[in-house]
């Protein structure tokens, strides 16, 4: 457990390091997609309610129920983000070289 | 099932969210250049699909029909906001999408906390760290969301005794936690108690948390509200020891805190001044006290068309009013004409016009202005004296010229669109009233400056009639 977690941390700082260099230099046109974008991957915690959702409802009605709830709005999370997101890329239009 | 192919699927399993991790990893990637972004949403949208698809098989999901149920719920709900949402009202989606997120991560977190009860005390603690920043963020979001969709009021709401009341919630927190974690049992006995006290301070100290800040600082609060709720999934990942949710839990955290900074930077705050101080809410004060400061050109939009027909060069900058009136349209359409006149047409943007990050290229954009005419401050500044008019259309602080020479004023220091140094500027405007900030703005008494009254789409409108006849 405690090397787990040790080794958990590491990908932890790893990641946000990561996402600092990632991110930086971004310009300013693409922020709202970049933010709706980045909302939709925070939706990543279905996974952890897709688990709880299905542990069985005999054996653990009350997991399952907050399971449920947490899959609802992170599907809505994901879904609407990314589409949302792809809709306001759409409308990016360079224009057609003179 | 024997041990051998269980240890393998193990192993596929984990492979597999290492892959969804680098798809995450190249869609942000991709999202950062006009060109790529919109595959790279692609790239990142599949990783979430095959992260979810292998979750989908996991040995301890013995029941689909309850998964079945909230998937379908949440598909239909998020397939109808994102397509039927308008473009101007993106800043309240985007809110309460973050909430979502949080409130998620919120729910996975007790579910846990109830079922595998385990008294190791890191699954505690990133239990309570997952339901208090999963909270704050979804109440801090309704909050957000509220006052940008003008359900409550985007005033700054502040009262005697505000530090005090939230010093005693965080301590109030703190002791929560030390229950939940380390005494587990002190005070209570019941689960259900202690889950239900830290749910509720965490919905709490996020109304609190958003409940001063004004309308016009809502810019810095949706990015931070953003990173928040990737810290919270970062946190479950934390309870279910699960690293795909630690990876990209810690991506959307990382940026949606760059975004807060380049935020508060654009503003010339700190992040604490944006959080605590309550701006606007003051300033009330010393806007009924106006100086007298000369007289403001009216000005026709026979007179603007004139002059606008005789520009070489015209720069355009929007804000929030400009959103308010739904003028991007009619913006459009002048500045097309501009443009076959000969004009040079260029539109400014500073970084926190409107109300969330990039709000104003996102509704030119829906307007189908192309996004490489579109340039930051510090791209115009330099050249300001050669730009023969400036339109400004709905800005107000971003253009103030106190910034740079009032050092009394609240938003001195603030980089700025320098609008007073071009040749000619208009000013579209419904009346003298005073802006968000409640600021007085000497650009409107400048003797280039000439004041065009009226709803900015009607007046920007009329001026398109005057062009084409």
């Amino acid at each position: 457990m405690e090397t787990q977690i040790t080794l958990l941390f590491f990908v932890l700082v790893l990641s946000i390091f990561l996402g600092f260099e990632l991110i930086s230099k971004v310009p300013s046109t693409l922020h709202t997609p970049l933010m709706s974008g980045a909302n939709a991957i925070s939706g990543i915690t279905l996974v952890g309610a897709l688990l709880a959702s299905g542990s069985g409802f005999v054996s653990q009605p009350l997991t399952v129920l907050l399971g449920t709830a947490a899959v609802t709005f992170a599907t809505i999370n994901v879904v609407g983000g990314y589409l949302v997101t792809n809709r306001m890329l759409s409308m990016f239009k360079k224009k057609e070289t003179e | 099932m024997n041990l051998f192919e269980q240890l393998n699927s193990e192993i596929v399993v984990n492979l597999s969210y290492i892959f969804a991790a680098m798809l995450f990893i190249f869609g942000l990637k991709m999202l950062g250049s006009p060109e790529t972004a919109r595959r790279g949403n692609l790239v990142s949208s599949s990783g979430m699909l095959l992260a979810v698809v292998v979750t989908l098989l996991d040995q301890s999901i013995v029941d689909f029909s309850f998964i079945l149920i909230g998937v379908c719920i949440g598909s239909l709900i998020g397939f109808i906001a994102a397509t039927k949402v308008k473009m101007t009202s993106m800043p309240e989606m985007v809110a309460l999408f973050n909430g979502f997120g949080g409130i998620a991560s919120l729910l996975v977190g007790s579910a846990e906390y109830l079922v595998g009860f385990d008294p190791n005390s890191a699954f505690l603690i990133a239990i309570y760290l997952t339901i208090l920043i999963g909270g704050v963020t979804f109440s801090g979001s309704l909050i957000a969301w509220g006052k940008l969709s003008e359900t409550i009021s985007g005033k700054p709401l502040l009262y005697k005794g505000q530090q005090i009341v939230n010093g005693l919630i965080l301590g109030v927190i703190v002791l929560a936690g030390l229950e939940m974690v380390f005494f587990q049992g002190l005070f209570t006995d019941n689960q259900f108690q202690i889950l239900a006290i830290i749910c509720f301070l965490a919905f709490t100290l996020g109304v609190l948390f958003v409940i001063p800040i004004g309308g016009a600082d809502m810019p810095v609060v949706i990015a931070l509200l953003n990173s928040f709720s990737g810290l919270a999934a970062c946190a479950a990942g934390f309870v279910i020891l699960n690293n795909v949710l630690i990876v990209s839990g810690a991506l959307v955290g990382a940026s949606g805190l760059i975004l807060t900074n380049i935020m508060c930077k654009a503003m010339n705050r700190s992040l604490a001044n944006v959080l605590f101080s309550g701006f606007g809410a003051v300033t009330d004060t010393s806007s009924t006290e106006k100086v007298d400061q000369g007289e403001v050109r009216p000005v026709n939009t026979a007179d603007a068309y004139l002059i606008l027909e005789a520009a070489t060069s015209v720069l355009i900058v929007p804000g929030y009013g400009m959103a308010v009136a739904q003028a991007q349209h009619s913006v459009r359409e002048l500045g097309e004409l501009l443009e076959a006149n000969g004009t040079e047409v260029k539109y400014a943007i500073h970084p926190v016009a409107g109300r969330m990050p990039g709000h104003m290229n996102v509704l030119l954009a829906e307007a189908n202005v192309s996004y490489d005419v579109l340039v930051e401050p510090d791209d115009v500044n330099p050249i300001m004296e050669t730009v023969d008019v400036c339109m400004v259309i709905g800005a107000n602080d971003v253009v103030n010229p106190d910034a740079k020479e009032n050092e009394g004023s609240p938003i001195y220091g603030m980089p700025i669109i320098e609008v007073d140094r071009a040749k000619t500027v208009f000013v579209l405007k419904r009346s003298m009233a005073s802006g968000f900030a409640g600021i007085q703005n000497p650009l409107f008494f400048k003797s280039n400056t000439r004041m065009l009254f009226g709803d900015a789409k009607e007046s920007v409108s009329s001026l398109v009639t005057e062009f084409k006849s």
